[in-house]
């Protein structure tokens, strides 16, 4: 059942296509990448997408508003995804998929009654929207509409190939480029895997306003996971590069750039101990430690957590949280990143939100229904994972903007800590505030410089606290290349997340006693 | 079972091999689910769900691919299944990717497992309201709640498999669930806990009563939480709690990491690598058992297979594809119900005996390397104060070895938590390095 873990979760996994889509196929032989004339902009979204048209879509909508509601949506989504796999040499083993279908939701107050359907004919359509209107009688007599006019969109990720005119045989060379260029990084490297996978997805979001929007998201990964062997012992770890890209931006530098990674952060591991345990100040290397951000504040700022007053941030709107260097945002608008949307699954166009903007805490990330209880605009943030799920607040990109230090400083600074540096997971719990995050590969500091690696530690600490404690923020922004995906109430979707280096005076740091 | 999703399946194999497969597997896969949730007394979310879906694995001269799709249409079904051959031909061969043995799908249980209740397609939206209003009207209104959701989530799944070499199967369940949490306000902060229950049949079902009042026990236990000391001591970990970190120990004794060599367990099969105390047995043929099946999804009939006794490892998980790359007999791939042995006293019994320590009740993030077995995980929980359940701690981690952590295993409860497929009893670790103040 969806609510059983309720704490939200932030992961790296390689393996596997998270649960976003279920993968697709190579239009036709799968043996030539065709280059054939794209549908971004199709006349007729409904016809040419779905292959339903507008007075379907104005019937069912009539169903759903039947019982009074405030406002009604259909999203429309077909996916389709591929994911290959290269292992021990042999690129052996690929999986396709498509998944297609409508989710119908019924909004009065702050009442959502929600169904879906995989078959797009009238018939099923108009039973689900039965079956979500019953959710509750309003005492709205909107009218559902009749036409719907196009609204414009961004264009942050338009793919001049779409993936779906991409063959398999052109992916196959990139796998093995990945795999020769682990393997000659070092000789103790004993197992090599590259996982690749891409989607292709096409959405139109019709709403009881008579707007319909229409986005199509591309999104692909490279990872390579490495085994290493030194003195009879192993380590294993990995290295990812992720974005709504094509197949052009994986150059041979990227590759390189990933295989090297991968090589270096298992290699580290060998020397790495464990920290000692305890409180110790904390620096945050630029890039993927925006997993700080996403888990400390991210989460407590999605609306849904703030309009029930379960969010330990629900009163502290405009209230100074950090220092006056601290600028925290949350972004949908960074062209070809994971977290970029054209418009976000309500249908609204994205934007860059400054959730902490000079030390003071500005706006919470909404969707339609908590921007409607604020009496606020939408900030784009309505996300869901696929037509199966319900709209909620989400993160899209979330960093933190340069400071006024530099990295040299802030290192002399820390008399004894650690700098984190990669990362595997994190989670917070929204009500406590209580946050985590597990660095898989850091650093010691021992009076001022970075001495020895260390690895497997989990930190903890409170978010509110964390944010107060944030010292120094240096001048090297990075967003960080990775396939990060978010995990709330059961949903995953594909975030962004980036951060220049920052110090930390205080957190707990998992390690050994004595 | 509704005949037509076999007939389905049959008629993807006779497409895939018509289409150029030398071999094909297909499984076909239908499920219905309603939930329910209701916050402070009004009704805030009706979801309901129908999904099927069709997935394919296929071996096409000495290659490999597997499928899925969920248009299920005639025309729409021909062209992927042959863009699904396409693909696979464009694949390296690879002589390990061969259909499962047949062998293994012999000795199939008779047994009925139970793991259908007919009347759970039926509750209908009254029965639903009412226990929502149950659990909110034990909650909401008592001291320091601010906000409260129950939930009611039903579900009914039915699949059937069938292969080019002899495999047919069909399957199917029913789950009921029944879940409440609560959020308290102590002065800014929002301490939460939830509890839940249920089972594939509705007599499986905690009371509302008992599920409210345990979110709502569990919630006020956290109050006036405190971050715990940073030093190394005795760790109880409760039932509710247990079961994840046994997760973690077994995570990596399957065939894919060991091959990879990404695995702790390697070369450990029949040496004694953790405490005597332990012996875990994974079962899939348990009536009601959450995880129970017949067959797994390579079709190996189901039995139940030894994983560690008293410390000595037995068997990993292996699968067809790994099984013949290492050389060793598939036992199945994935994992089903997992049951330990049983001490003979409960948590607070074991707490009892101890002068000090820390009891775990959930975990926060953290994590474990499948190559070493090092881990360091967030906790929350209790300090343990001269045999009894002292004040709440958290913002803690505790840090180790999966390995040394098992091996410093002291005792096992008698209390199994019943609602999760991992049957783990109160657990107690000598010795654990935790780090807070």
């Amino acid at each position: 059942m969806s609510r059983i873990n309720r704490r939200d979760m932030l992961g790296a996994s390689l393996t596997g296509v998270a649960a976003l889509s279920l993968p697709i196929s190579f239009a036709g032989s799968g043996a030539i990448a065709r280059a054939v004339l794209i549908d971004e902009s199709p006349d007729d979204p409904f016809r040419d997408w779905f292959g339903i048209d507008e007075a379907m879509i104005a019937k069912v909508m009539a169903e759903m508003m039947s019982g009074g509601a405030d406002f009604a949506d259909v999203y429309f989504q077909h996916s389709r995804s591929n994911s290959v796999r290269l292992e021990d040499g042999l690129v052996s083993s690929a999986s396709t998929g498509i998944d297609q279908g409508v989710g119908l939701r019924v909004v009065v107050g702050d009442q959502v009654g929600y169904a879906f359907t995989e078959d797009l004919t009238l018939e099923s359509m108009l039973g689900a929207a039965r079956t979500a209107a019953a959710i509750a009688k309003g005492s709205n007599r909107a009218v559902a509409p009749q036409r719907f006019a196009l609204g414009k969109t961004h264009s942050f990720y338009h793919a001049n190939v779409p993936w779906d005119q991409v063959g398999i045989d052109a992916k196959l060379p990139l796998l093995l480029r990945a795999e020769t260029m682990t393997r000659d990084l070092d000789p103790a490297v004993k197992k090599i895997g590259v996982s690749w996978t891409d989607s292709d997805e096409r959405v139109l979001i019709a709403d009881s306003t008579g707007r319909v929007v229409r986005d199509r998201r591309p999104m692909s990964r490279l990872g390579v996971m490495v085994t290493a062997e030194k003195d009879g012992k192993l380590q294993a770890h990995s290295s990812n590069l992720a974005g709504r890209r094509e197949l052009s931006w994986y150059t041979e530098d990227r590759l390189q750039q990933v295989s090297k990674e991968a090589v270096d952060r298992t290699m580290l591991l060998f020397d790495a101990r464990r920290p000692p345990a305890g409180e110790l100040p904390v620096v945050l290397a630029a890039g993927a430690s925006g997993i700080l951000l996403h888990e400390a504040i991210g989460h407590g700022m999605e609306a849904d957590f703030n309009r029930k007053g379960t969010s330990i941030y629900s009163t502290m709107l405009g209230k100074e949280v950090a220092p006056k260097f601290v600028n925290i945002i949350d972004d949908g608008t960074q062209p070809f990143e994971r977290g970029a949307l054209n418009v976000d699954d309500e249908g609204n166009t994205t934007e860059k939100t400054y959730m902490v903007k000079d030390g003071i805490l500005t706006s919470y990330l909404h969707d339609k229904i908590s921007a409607k209880h604020y009496g606020v605009e939408p900030t784009g943030s309505g996300r869901r994972e696929s037509f199966r799920h319900v709209v909620m607040p989400r993160m899209r990109s979330t960093y933190m903007e340069s400071g006024p230090h530099t990295p040299e400083e802030i290192i002399a600074n820390v008399k004894m800590g650690i700098v984190a540096e990669t990362f595997t997971n994190g989670q917070v719990q929204i009500g406590a505030g209580d946050f985590t995050f597990y660095i898989k590969n850091g650093w010691l500091i021992e009076n001022g410089k970075v001495t020895a690696p260390i690895k497997d530690v989990n930190i903890i600490g409170n978010g509110p606290e964390a944010l107060r404690n944030v010292t120094m923020v240096a001048n090297d922004y990075k967003l960080d290349s990775g396939g990060w995906t978010c995990g709330k109430d059961g949903q995953s979707v594909p975030v962004s997340q980036g951060m220049p280096t920052v110090l930390v005076s205080k957190m707990t740091v998992g390690g050994v006693n004595g | 079972m509704d005949s037509s999703l076999l007939r389905n399946a049959e008629q993807a194999i006779e497409l895939s091999k018509s289409l150029g497969a030398s071999d094909a597997w297909a499984s076909v896969s239908r499920s219905h689910g309603v939930n329910f949730e209701m916050r402070n007394g009004v009704l805030e979310k009706v979801e309901d769900s129908t999904s099927r879906g069709l997935s394919i694995r296929l071996w096409v001269d000495g290659r490999y691919s597997a499928h899925s799709t969920n248009d299920l249409k005639p025309q729409s079904l021909e062209s992927f299944i042959k863009e699904a051959v396409a693909v696979t031909r464009a694949l390296q061969a690879d002589p390990f990717r061969v259909i499962p043995d047949p062998a293994l799908f012999e000795g199939r249980s008779k047994q009925d497992l139970d793991l259908v209740d007919r009347s759970i397609a039926s509750v209908t939206r009254e029965e639903r309201l009412e226990m929502l209003q149950a659990m909110n009207q034990r909650i909401v209104g008592k001291d320091k709640v601010l906000s409260t959701t129950a939930a009611v989530s039903t579900s009914e799944n039915e699949s059937a498999a069938m292969s080019s070499n002899g495999f047919s199967g069909s399957f199917e369940t029913t789950g009921m669930f029944v879940f409440a949490d609560v959020v308290l306000d102590e002065d800014g902060k929002r301490p939460e806990e939830a509890f839940y229950g249920g089972g594939h049949h509705r007599s499986e079902l905690p009371s509302v009563d008992e599920v409210a009042d345990t979110a709502l026990r569990l919630a006020y236990n956290r109050l006036g939480t405190k971050k715990g000391p940073t030093k190394k001591t005795t760790m109880v970990v409760d039932p509710r709690s247990a079961g994840s970190i046994v997760g973690r120990l077994l995570g990596a004794l399957d065939g894919g990491s060991l091959q990879q060599r990404r695995s702790f367990w390697a070369g450990k099969v029949g040496q004694e690598a953790v405490s005597p105390l332990l012996t875990i047995v994974d079962d899939p043929l348990i009536v009601r058992g959450l995880s129970s099946r017949p067959f797994d999804g390579e079709g190996i009939a189901a039995k139940s297979m030894p994983i560690i006794e008293a410390g000595v490892l037995r068997n990993y998980y292996i699968d067809t594809y790994y099984g013949k790359k290492l050389g060793m007999s598939p036992t199945t791939g994935s994992p089903s119900n997992r049951v330990l042995n049983l001490g003979d006293k409960n948590r607070d019994a074991l707490i009892a005996e101890l002068e000090e320590g820390i009891l775990i009740t959930s975990w926060l993030g953290g994590n474990s390397d499948s190559a070493t077995g090092d881990f360091s995980l967030g906790v929350r929980g209790h300090l343990i104060e001269n045999g009894k359940v002292g004040a709440p701690v958290s913002e803690m981690n505790v840090t180790g070895n999966l390995l040394s952590l098992f091996r410093s295993l002291r005792a096992l409860g008698n209390d199994p938590w019943k609602y999760s497929a991992m049957k783990v009893p109160t657990l107690v670790f000598d010795e654990v390095n935790f780090s807070g103040v």
